[in-house]
């Protein structure tokens, strides 16, 4: 009996949690125009998603592309400055790693609206207009602690000597670092470019106080825009239920990466 | 000797870790071709040196030659030695072919000659058709196989092992201590040894360095540092043996255990008071008491394989530790003889504790950077340079360091017969030696006392 309503609670909180995305979801597969009525299966948003047949397709276009290549530009500089990072940190001895740690979980910690708006008083007190150029910026500082944190385990993991052999068999520093280091953090990287991505495509509130007035828009503040001109463009909910299953399969590489580490680690 | 035959030097080198000092101004040579080893216990400053050798790390003061040539400045990867490390430290993502090959790879070898070499030191270390696999697939033993395979594929002059056998069982460290022997004679470097093991130091090497608290204990060949060790730490460190307090009566006469011996030593001069170390297999024991040359009782007997090991108590008093092939039974009376070429004689480090000090007031005396009461003196003014000098039985030990005026750490114990000589270790990093009965361990947090009666204080030297 217990058990029964252990389930029946687990069950609920699901429900509860998936809910609106599964409602979005479902009638992404129906023509009507107001959401949540049934008109029928079809799949012409999707199509209509695709072949460019909506209102405003353009900026939506450009939304997407904005936001896929903020990701890919974010993502890969913070993966650089975060694994340099983490390396300096490892590297470092007693109090100071202790405060640099603590330094760099603070970001994390921070609410995305005190992130964007403190960014945004930064760039207008230093007279940097406002563009793609900030946004780009913003998503860089608040992704590199995730590489950090991801990267940092893998460096503990490590054999301290490791490092030392390759300089003791030749290398120079730079090459011990390209032919021995970074392989052996390359799953670390990886996981962090992975955060990074979907932390920069999820973003609204950053870029939202960074992207100025030049009228740049990601996919957040466009869906954001279309939803405040008066309900929600049709062709958005295939949109989102792509992104959602998007993310989810990510998500599911990430986890699969760990549990696969996690049994190499034991073995 | 010929400078050609040096093939390192270490000249003065000093190294500090904070207040730390681990090496304290360390010099001496290694002979090309020669298997030298750094023995000593753990925190002596061994894996320092090595480090220092090898370029992880840069020495305070001194200079490190190699064949002549200063390498104090030379990047790690620009000197010409290999590391064993102790934890192997092989890469992970690479299989053993090209950990093997990672170094020939990096000078840019033709591939055909890094396929021939990597193949003759796999064969070298019988390590043949492993190269496909996945190093951390191997065992601890076939892992350090590769390790030694990825260092002597490089030629190097020089190659160094840090504790390489450590993680390994008895079993395979003794296969694998052979199996150096035999690639040393083969390979014709030279190889520096690091390990705290003094047995596997005395199996391999040519020339063993033992260290302690980052000074050089002794340097010699096996037989010399067992035979004949310099100090109390080398007699205690290398083997088992009997460490007791003596009295050089003259030349080739001692006296310990309050029994005169014939011995073989001499220029020590008369009535000297020295150690004596005799190693516990070399006192003979027999079950009649005429003929020998002290009589005791024996108090316990334990087997230990090859012998028996017996604590006896003698005559006047002293313990000894006894190895025989024969069991003799407790409580049975035992005759002892011990040869004039068994009884090592050494130099006493120290016989009484001196340290500088400085005259507060007449009954007062700082030392120690702590004020101590002193019999009334008027020699000396307030703020004279003086030494204090304490003797190793004046000082009082107790078990709690707060009621102490000093307080410190049990650092080192030696059991000379009849009692204990311990070094403590202050709070400051000074130290004191102490002669006492009581029983200590090592590590013991312990206050130190000294009555005023004591204290005694002569003119400062300078």
């Amino acid at each position: 009996m217990k058990r029964f309503f252990a389930q029946c609670y687990i069950w609920l909180l699901l429900i509860v949690l998936y809910a609106p995305i599964v409602f979005i979801a479902v009638f992404s597969f129906t023509e009507s125009k107001v959401l949540g009525n049934w008109t029928g299966f079809s799949t012409k948003l999707y199509a209509n998603l695709f072949t460019g047949n909506m209102q405003g397709t353009g900026s939506l276009m450009h939304a997407i592309e904005n936001t896929l290549l903020i990701a890919l530009i974010a993502a890969c500089v913070s993966t650089v400055l975060g694994t340099i990072a983490a390396i300096g940190i490892h590297n470092m001895r007693g109090k100071s790693k202790q405060a640099i740690t603590f330094l760099n979980n603070i970001p994390m910690l921070n609410p995305d609206i005190i992130t964007g708006v403190s960014l945004f008083l930064l760039f207008v007190f230093l007279h940097i207009s406002q563009g793609y150029m900030t946004v780009v910026l913003a998503h860089i500082t608040f992704c590199t602690p995730y590489v950090v944190l991801s990267v940092l385990p893998k460096l503990t993991q490590m054999n301290p000597n490791i490092y030392e052999a390759a300089l003791d068999l030749g290398a120079t520093p730079f090459q011990a670092l390209r032919k021995v280091l970074i392989p052996l953090l390359k799953p670390g990287m990886i996981s962090g470019f992975i955060l990074a991505f979907t932390m920069s495509l999820d973003d609204f509130a950053v870029t939202f106080f960074t992207r100025g007035t030049i009228g740049l828009d990601t996919l957040s503040t466009y869906i954001y825009t279309d939803a405040r001109k008066g309900g929600l463009t049709p062709e958005l909910r295939p949109m989102i239920t792509i992104m959602f299953v998007g993310i989810l399969i990510l998500l599911i590489i990430i986890n699969l990466r760990k549990i696969r580490n996690a049994k190499n680690a034991t073995e | 000797m010929k400078n050609s035959d040096k093939i390192i030097e270490f000249r003065n080198i000093t190294k500090s870790f904070g207040d730390k000092c681990v090496l304290n101004d360390i010099s001496f040579y290694v002979k090309k071709g020669e298997f030298l080893t750094l023995l000593g216990p753990s925190g002596c400053g061994k894996t320092t040196l090595l480090r220092l050798l090898a370029g992880f790390g840069n020495t305070d003061k001194g200079d490190i030659l190699i064949n002549g040539e200063n390498i104090t400045d030379v990047p790690p990867h620009e000197r010409p030695v290999n590391t064993v490390f102790q934890r192997y430290a092989l890469f992970p993502h690479l299989d053993v072919y090209e950990n093997i090959a990672f170094g020939l790879k990096l000078q840019k070898v033709p591939t055909d000659e890094i396929d021939k070499k990597v193949r003759r030191v796999l064969k070298m270390v019988s390590m043949t058709d492993y190269e496909d696999r996945d190093v951390e697939s191997l065992s601890g033993g076939q892992q350090q196989r590769v390790a030694i395979a990825r260092a002597i594929v490089n030629q190097p002059k020089v190659l160094l092992l840090d504790e390489p056998l450590a993680a390994l069982d008895l079993k395979m460290r003794k296969d694998m201590q052979i199996e150096l022997k035999e690639m040393h004679k083969k390979l014709g470097i030279t190889f520096i040894y690091v390990t705290h093991d003094q047995e596997e130091a005395l199996t391999l090497s040519d020339t063993i360095v033992v260290m302690n608290e980052g000074k050089i204990q002794q340097i010699g060949t096996p037989t010399d540092i067992y035979n004949e060790p310099q100090n109390s730490f080398v007699a205690d460190f290398i083997g088992e043996s009997n460490i007791l307090n003596g009295k050089m009566i003259k030349d080739e006469l001692v006296e310990f255990v309050g029994h005169q011996f014939d011995c073989v030593d001499k220029g020590f001069g008369e009535n000297v008071d020295v150690d004596v170390v005799v190693r516990p297999e070399d006192i003979y024991i027999m079950n009649r008491t005429e003929g020998a040359q002290l009589t005791a009782k024996v108090k316990s007997c334990t087997f230990k394989g090859v012998h028996y090991e017996m604590f006896v108590d003698t005559d006047k008093g002293y313990e000894l530790m006894i190895q025989d092939y024969n069991a003799f039974e407790p409580d049975s009376e035992v005759g002892l003889i011990i040869r004039p070429a068994d009884i090592q004689v050494m130099k006493k480090e120290r016989v009484v504790n001196t340290f500088e000090g400085e005259i507060v007031d007449e009954t007062h005396v700082k030392f120690l950077e702590e004020t101590f009461e002193c019999k009334p003196q008027d020699k000396f003014g307030a703020g004279d340079k003086v030494k204090v000098e304490v003797k190793f039985s004046k000082v009082e030990l107790i078990d709690h360091p707060e009621e102490g005026m000093l307080s410190g750490e049990v650092h080192f114990l030696l059991y000379k017969g009849d009692h204990y000589h311990l070094t403590v270790e202050t709070d400051d990093g000074d130290y004191i030696w102490v002669d006492t009965n009581d029983i200590w361990d090592k590590g013991d947090l312990v206050g130190i006392n000294i009555a005023p009666k004591d204290i005694k204080i002569t003119k400062c030297n300078d």
